[in-house]
């Protein structure tokens, strides 16, 4: 089956972000297609690289970011939502005058019309969220 | 793209206090350059969405409540409000906007799609749809 994943709250605040990684890898694991990761609301927070988590817990950026290696998973950060969230990467550095970048790696900033096309491309579209 | 899904916007949250509401408004906006079959359905606070008359002056908010009246030209075709909901909240259709629809190849025109459902027919209208935005 081809899967669109929608993840709509940050890390460690709250449990969708985990449950749509595990989610995510077992659908990964039993040999279905995941067409593309959109994070949306605070959801953009997963994609930041500056997350430092303590030692002795999970570390829900990188956990992404080594799944979406393994996998050539397509993650996606709504742009509107990354900009009122100070999510940025080099285009949006640029574009927005800002000094700095802290998008992680594998992560990419793209518009709404992303997961919308998700959403019809799929089979499913499954949100992880309230 | 030349597929066409039914979608269903999920709206359960109020207007403030989240933001889930003014960004989830930001789907619908964008989705309908994609043309597909779009209804919203509000329920529990979402309901609070269609309220009219709201005032954000005194908040430092942005008021975007007029954009729920335009959804008719942004491709929404039905705006459900759930029943059980309504009520709950002491709402009637009375304190809901008035949203028309018009096409414009067919020229069919709606004065009004905002629509009261109930329980049976949220149910119904969510197993119809092939996309649940929430």
């Amino acid at each position: 089956m081809k899967l669109a994943v929608q993840v709509n709250e940050g890390p460690y605040q709250h449990q969708a972000s985990d449950s749509a990684y595990h989610f995510t890898k077992a659908a990964l694991e039993k040999g279905h297609e995941v067409f593309r990761v959109f994070f949306y609301h605070d959801g953009v927070l997963n994609g930041t690289r500056l997350t430092t988590p303590p030692q002795d817990d999970r570390n829900i950026v990188n956990r992404w970011v080594e799944l979406a290696e393994k996998y050539d998973l397509d993650l996606v950060l709504c742009v509107a939502a990354a900009q009122r969230r100070g999510l940025v990467d080099e285009g949006e550095a640029q574009r927005n005058g800002k000094d700095a970048t802290n998008i992680a790696p594998k992560f990419r900033i793209s518009g709404l019309g992303q997961l919308i096309e998700a959403a019809i491309q799929s089979d499913r579209l499954v949100v992880f969220g309230d | 793209m030349s597929d066409v899904k039914k979608f269903m916007y999920l709206n359960r949250r109020a207007p403030y206090g989240t933001i889930y509401a003014w960004e989830s408004l930001e789907v619908i906006l964008i989705g309908a350059a994609f043309d597909q079959e779009v209804s919203l359905m509000c329920m529990d606070d979402g309901v609070y969405q269609l309220v009219k008359g709201s005032d954000t002056s005194q908040s430092d908010m942005k008021n975007f409540m007029p954009t729920y009246r335009t959804l008719g030209d942004y491709g929404v075709r039905h705006m459900y409000v759930d029943k059980a909901s309504l009520e709950a909240r002491g709402l009637t259709q009375d304190d809901l906007i008035e949203v028309a629809w018009e096409d414009f190849e067919t020229e069919e025109e709606v004065d009004n799609i905002v629509e009261i459902v109930d329980a049976d027919q949220v149910a119904k209208l969510m197993a119809e749809s092939e996309v649940v935005f929430s």
